[in-house]
């Protein structure tokens, strides 16, 4: 049912665009599809994909540093940036610790909240929002700072001649810590293919990529503690290696478009070597790009959440997504992978769920369905291969998200 | 000199075109030809994984974001010096 979905929505993202017409580009098109083959390679229609994050650091990432320019770098030029660094660490401490009875004395002795519906439902949001945002900032900060360590062409070189299960295990480990964003997902599969990475590989980064989110490994971390947070990370690699192990086993390179083959590679560019204000720097950025994009949904996900906390009975869920309803963990992944949402907007969501009695499991299977297995992802994937190819991409990790589920709802 | 923004469409790539055409315009240089590369063949040719990117002259400058005016500023006067 969701291939012939895909298939069609393929075709009219393959259908001649109006995106970009610009006259350069418009007179560029002929000469460059005359040298390969013809369409598919040159659809410029990509649907909207939400790259959350400052990708790629290579090329030039580092070159805007050193001289910096503008108010930040004259700023940056008087105090050192360890000591900014240092005094927006403890200002970050400060405000962690003394959260929770500053919300308290907000909630009851300001604003006199009751323990009604409303009131809880308010409380329930003024505590969570600025909860939710410092761990973000602090998460992408550090996440930032891994991620300025790894490329997706040093990713590429390590993962070139990798054997299978080997290769796997770190394709699904490099996927968590390299820049990554669905719009780049093509020039990426074809670099890896390129470098003659097994496709089985090529697959196990690209699960673990959008499956294991930085953003939903704090929040997950954050709001229902660190087991919870092991859980997600441990399961999301167990199935980006073996569902990329299963695609390898079944030999479907023939399910590749044909143009991926005639793909030659030319030199990438030198990376600079980022020192450590570079890499702070490439951080800062992040953060800024990620919370920036990401706080409207935070708050978003934060307000349908606290209304679930106020308004839905206790144990309402327990009858529809608890674990004695055996279809609402697949029920949870068909509902998941249509929709797509940041990690950020849906965990707040998954917390109120949990409150009222759902399952574990069956919220875990919903929440990877959802930022794991995306149509936008799916679309996209769908110009470098065939539907039978991605018929299977889209099985082997839902099944893996079911059996995550089960498995959960079984053991807690 | 000739600005090529390589990117298969995403709105990221178009707001690099846009960002570009607006610093060539303020740094007043005349002789600037911009392009915007969406083949993905012919973007892999560049050696890039990430979009969106930037050659100038032929030469990868930028990968895989968006950067500030600023810095797209200093990438392109570094390029002509």
């Amino acid at each position: 049912m969701s291939t012939d979905a895909v298939t069609s929505a393929g075709r009219t993202g393959g259908a001649p665009s109006l995106a970009s017409a610009d006259e350069t580009a418009a007179a560029r098109e002929p000469d460059a599809t005359a040298q390969t083959t013809p369409s598919p390679a040159s659809t410029p229609a990509i649907p909207a994909c939400a790259c959350d994050t400052a990708a790629g650091h290579g090329a030039a990432a580092g070159r805007g540093s050193p001289g910096g320019s503008g108010r930040a770098s004259r700023w940056a030029a008087r105090v050192p940036l360890w000591l900014w660094l240092a005094l927006a660490v403890g200002a970050w401490g400060v405000a962690w610790h003394w959260l929770a009875p500053f919300i308290d004395w907000l909630a009851y002795d300001v604003l006199r909240l009751g323990d009604g519906r409303f009131g809880s439902a308010v409380a329930f949001f003024i505590y969570d929002v600025p909860k939710v945002m410092l761990l973000l900032v602090a998460v992408v900060f550090g996440v930032g700072i891994l991620r300025s360590f790894f490329s997706p062409e040093r990713t590429r070189h390590l993962l070139a001649g990798r054997r299978e299960l080997v290769g796997n295990v770190m394709a699904s480990g490099l996927g968590i810590a390299t820049p990554f964003c669905t719009c780049s997902a093509i020039p990426l599969f074809l670099g890896f293919v390129e470098a003659g990475v097994p496709l089985g590989v090529t697959f196990s980064f690209l699960i673990a990529a959008p499956m294991i989110n930085e953003v939903a490994l704090v929040l997950l971390a954050g709001l229902f503690g660190w087991q919870v947070a092991a859980l997600y990370v441990g399961t999301g690699l167990f199935i980006a290696i073996t569902a990329g192990w299963i695609v390898g086993r079944l030999g479907m390179e023939r399910y590749i478009q044909d143009w991926v083959r005639d793909i030659r590679m030319g030199e990438s560019a030198s990376e600079e070597k980022l020192d450590w204000n570079g890499r702070v720097r490439y951080a800062l950025q992040a953060v800024r790009d990620i919370v920036g994009k990401v706080w409207l949904y935070v708050v978003l996900g934060i307000a349908v959440g606290a209304a679930i906390h106020g308004y839905v009975p206790e144990n309402f869920m327990a009858g529809i997504m608890g674990e004695s309803a055996w279809w609402s963990v697949p029920a949870g992944v068909l509902m998941g992978v249509p929709m797509y949402s940041n990690a950020a907007g849906i965990i707040p969501i998954v917390e109120a769920l949990l409150e009222k009695g759902a399952a574990l499991g069956t919220v875990l299977a919903f929440m990877m369905a959802v930022i794991g297995l995306s149509l936008p992802e799916i679309i996209i994937l769908r110009k470098v291969l065939r539907w039978q190819l991605i018929a299977v991409f889209v099985g082997v990790v839902a099944a893996g998200i079911l059996g995550v589920g089960y498995l959960f709802n079984l053991v807690l | 000199m000739k600005l090529e923004i390589l990117g298969s469409g995403c709105a990221n790539c178009d707001k690099l075109e846009a960002l570009t055409r607006e610093v060539i315009a303020e740094l007043g240089i005349a002789d600037a030809e911009i392009g915007h590369v969406t083949d993905y063949a012919e973007i892999m040719r560049y050696g890039v994984m990430s979009t969106p990117a930037l050659a100038i002259d032929g030469k990868v400058v930028l990968t895989g974001k968006v950067p500030s005016k600023a810095d797209l500023t200093t990438i392109v006067t570094s390029a002509l010096a």
